[in-house]
């Protein structure tokens, strides 16, 4: 009886991968335990482990193939003694779990919105050649690019350096820049944190990550009694030029404790700037800009954005100023406002309008705080309509800031109460079917902007 | 809170210096503790497989290899001692007797999962069996089991807290903030840090100026050793006496274990901060589960087929377990809003 190898899947987002390397060759003996092959994709390398004793039959995907599909059958393996040809005739193993796998489908994670392109900024010259990358290398590229220019900024978290970044953000810099300004640290989030402050106090400029912003949590204490609030403290005469950098918010599967926005919590706090792009082009712009920053800026980035594309300008310094919100689709029915993860649901609920005859505007906020009241209200005098969006809990959110700004200054043109739309009221759940629930889907969107339309 | 432990001088006495000689099992606590690690081993190894088809989501940390550790601990609590961990959990809550079918429906998110597939790998609980969890922060739990001891010993029940955690969650300072209360109120808690020699690509001496762990407790006078995680006979006595010394009212102790991670640190790991030579040679060479199964025959304790024969009813098992975790519902939408407030 043969049994097949399927390519696995590395993480719940993942759904085909490269086969770097086979460590197994047909004919060779394995038992459980052994390392078969080395499977890729964009944000790790991992090893395959066969799990069954016995001797390779078949490899069916040779090394150095990509685009394979996850459950796809690799190579199969047939119990010691038994011949190679058992292996082609089509095996019914029973007991076999793969087999049962492939009878059910694989739970899927929350469905992913596809996006929409985004308007351009008009600072970015007519003419500037744009390139195509991912959020993850356009947020290196930034790191790296201010490193270069100035000897005081540095890098500092949790696997940052030799492990090239838990999530790839931080990758080749240890190469570049070396150990003493690429810094990996202990698990000690309050200490490092501490340890930055204070060297910004003395005139550095740290790059603090945290491996995902629910471990700042640790840190908070730092970030706010003593980053955010010692210029004030010490009558301006000192600073704290610091960025706390990391992935916030919603990651597939990952549960209460690993699932969180902290847009909000931050954004509170007078002292603190709080930046949350979007796009590539965003996030390299506003990264650079936040390093330069004089004040401890929180920069609040998403795992599940880092490995999309957008087109980046290709332009030798390319700043995006903090404070300023970005429409990238002009409409005129109603304004639809968020930031961060799920602009992905709100482009896709534009769009969906469109088709529908409703013309949405969408206002990506980029900066959480200061707020760019302006940008909304001028939207809103012209749509009269609000949804506003966001990944964390709408109770004390962003989104009720926003309400509230809009309410105050925008009260006349309103035609209808702005609408708030956030995740679910709960912590996250782990199962599939609770998670999907928990999280701002487009159709919610779509129901909240016909709401306000009165077209529901 | 009063502190009626006895004076230092005596309490020094009471503590030994170094691991205990191994435990001297009777046949049937080898086979027992045999099959134990078992067990754990084959569900992990079954579960990593379900995480490659897509089956289990997020993270997912497994414990194989380190098997001895919470197998030999187990065995040395009594009913009423309590247990708490972190995210690498599946291994602790098995041994605590918890159903397999539960656990595996857990990771697969399914409400006949002991959380209802509301908590999944990293978060399990089993309350009934004073599990106290599955907790997904480093070092959050160390501070939480310093609070159920405290409990035991406001409560006056006899309890002992086990609290676990890993080498590199031993730098969190909140560690040391619970090291100063449990010695100061003289709490009821054995802590044991797991020492697998790695804090996800951070090697131990990349990330600790002092690597001896066991050390951590010196300038709060609390006192520890290390033993051999590798070997379940050796962790059985240690267990036994480090729960008995604290039982007895001396305050707590730690206990370093010096084990080994053959995975991964969860399922996607870049596998490049350790040599596979490294790995392949802790497996040929230290193995927990080949060690006593070798020595259950050279004894004469077992023979191969009474170990063939645990083998085929921990397979039907995990198979059960696999197939529990398949065919149990997910959880239904109402559920979101459920068990917020108590
Ligand atoms: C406060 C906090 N920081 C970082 C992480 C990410 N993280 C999860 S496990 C881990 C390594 C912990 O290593 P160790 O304590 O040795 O336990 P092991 O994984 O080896 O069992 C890290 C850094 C986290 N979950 N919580
Ligand atoms: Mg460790």
């Amino acid at each position: 009886m043969s049994i097949d190898i399927l390519m696995p899947a590395l993480s719940p987002t993942m759904e085909e991968g490269t086969i770097a390397k086979w460590l197994v060759k047909e004919g060779d003996t394995v038992s459980s335990g052994d390392v078969l092959a080395e499977i890729e994709t964009d944000k790790a390398t991992m090893e395959l482990e066969s799990i069954n004793d016995g001797k390779v039959a078949k490899i069916l995907v040779p090394e150095g193939t990509e685009g394979v599909k996850v459950n796809a059958v690799i190579a199969r393996l047939v119990e010691e003694g038994e011949s190679a040809d058992a292996a082609e005739t089509k095996p019914a193993p029973k007991a076999e779990a793969p087999a049962k796998a492939e009878a059910k489908p694989a739970v899927k994670a929350a469905a992913v919105p596809k996006a929409a392109p985004v308007l351009q900024d008009p600072e970015i010259p007519a003419g500037t050649e744009m390139v195509e990358m991912t959020v993850r290398e356009a947020l290196r590229d930034a790191m790296a690019e201010e490193m270069r220019r100035d000897d005081k900024v540095f890098l500092m978290g949790e696997e940052v350096g030799q492990y090239q970044g838990a999530y790839k953000v931080s990758q080749g810099l240890l190469d570049e820049f070396g150990d003493k300004r690429v810094i990996d640290t202990p698990i000690t989030e309050h200490g490092f944190t501490g340890l930055g402050v204070g060297a910004a106090m003395a005139g550095l400029k740290p790059i603090v990550e945290f491996m995902t912003f629910n471990f700042a949590m640790q840190a908070i204490d730092h970030i706010i009694n003593s980053a955010a609030k010692t210029r004030y403290m010490s009558g301006g005469m000192i600073s704290v030029p610091i960025v706390f950098r990391g992935p916030n918010g919603f990651a597939s599967r990952v549960a209460a404790q690993h699932s969180q926005c902290y847009a909000s919590w931050y954004g509170h706090v007078p002292g603190l700037k709080v930046v949350a792009p979007y796009s590539a082009a965003d996030a390299k712009g506003l990264l650079k800009s936040a390093i330069r920053d004089p004040n401890p800026v929180v920069f609040l980035e998403q795992e599940l954005l880092y490995g999309r594309k957008f087109e980046v300008p290709k332009l030798d310094d390319y700043t995006v100023p903090i404070g300023k919100a970005k429409v990238v689709r002009e409409g005129k029915d109603v304004t639809l406002i968020s930031f961060s993860y799920t602009m992905l649901a709100v482009l896709d609920a534009a769009e969906a309008l469109a088709a529908e005859g409703i013309d949405a505007e969408v206002i990506d906020l980029r900066t959480i705080r200061p707020l760019d009241a302006e940008t909304l209200v001028a939207s809103v005098k012209k749509t009269n309509r609000a949804v506003v969006v966001e990944q964390g809990w709408t109770a004390y959110g962003v989104t009720s800031e926003v309400s509230s700004v809009l309410m105050e200054q925008a009260f006349d043109w309103l035609d209808a109460p702005v609408l708030r739309l956030g995740g679910a009221d709960v912590p996250m759940p782990y199962a599939a079917s609770l998670e999907k629930v928990a999280v701002v889907q487009p159709e919610d969107v779509v129901k909240a902007a016909k709401t306000v339309c009165y077209k529901a | 809170m009063t502190t009626r432990k006895p004076a230092t001088k005596a309490r020094q006495r009471a503590a030994r210096a170094s691991a205990p000689p191994p435990y001297k099992a009777k046949p049937k606590e080898l086979l027992e503790f045999y099959r134990e690690m078992l067990l754990i081993r084959r569900f992990e190894e079954r579960a990593g497989q379900m995480y490659g088809m897509g089956l289990i989501g997020g993270f997912c940390h497994l414990y194989i290899g380190q098997e001895a550790v919470i197998t030999g601990v187990r065995a040395a609590m009594k009913d009423g001692d309590s247990l708490i961990t972190a995210y690498r959990d599946h291994g602790h809550i098995l041994a605590v007797g918890t159903s397999p079918n539960a656990v595996m429906a857990e990771l697969t998110g399914r409400s006949g999962g002991v959380s209802k597939g509301k908590g999944g790998s990293m978060h399990m609980f089993d309350v009934k069996a004073n599990f106290y969890g599955g907790h997904g922060i480093v070092g959050a739990q160390i501070p939480l089991g310093a609070g159920i001891a405290f409990a035991h010993k406001y409560k006056g029940d006899g309890g002992v807290s086990v609290t676990f955690f890993g080498e590199g969650a031993a730098n969190q300072g909140q560690v040391y903030e619970a090291f100063n209360m449990a010695e100061l109120w003289g709490l009821p808690v054995v802590f044991i840090i797991e020492n697998n020699q790695y804090a996800m690509g951070t090697s131990a001496e990349r990330a600790s100026s002092e690597t001896h762990f066991y050390k951590r407790g010196t300038s709060f006078r609390i006192p520890g050793y290390e033993v051999d995680g590798m070997d379940v006979l050796a962790v059985r006595a240690a267990a036994e006496d480090a729960i008995g010394f604290v039982r007895d009212g001396n305050g707590p102790i730690i206990l370093e274990m010096k084990t080994y991670r053959y995975r991964g640190h969860s399922m996607s790991d870049p596998a490049k901060y350790r040599s596979r030579d490294e790995v392949q040679k802790m497996r040929a060479d230290r193995d927990p589960i080949d060690h006593l199964g070798e020595m259950l025959v050279a004894t004469g304790a077992a023979s191969e087929d009474d170990l063939k024969a645990v083998d085929r009813e921990i397979k039907d098992i995990v198979s059960d377990a696999a197939d529990f975790a398949q065919d149990s519902p997910e959880p239904d939408a109402a559920e979101l809003f459920t068990e917020v407030y108590a």
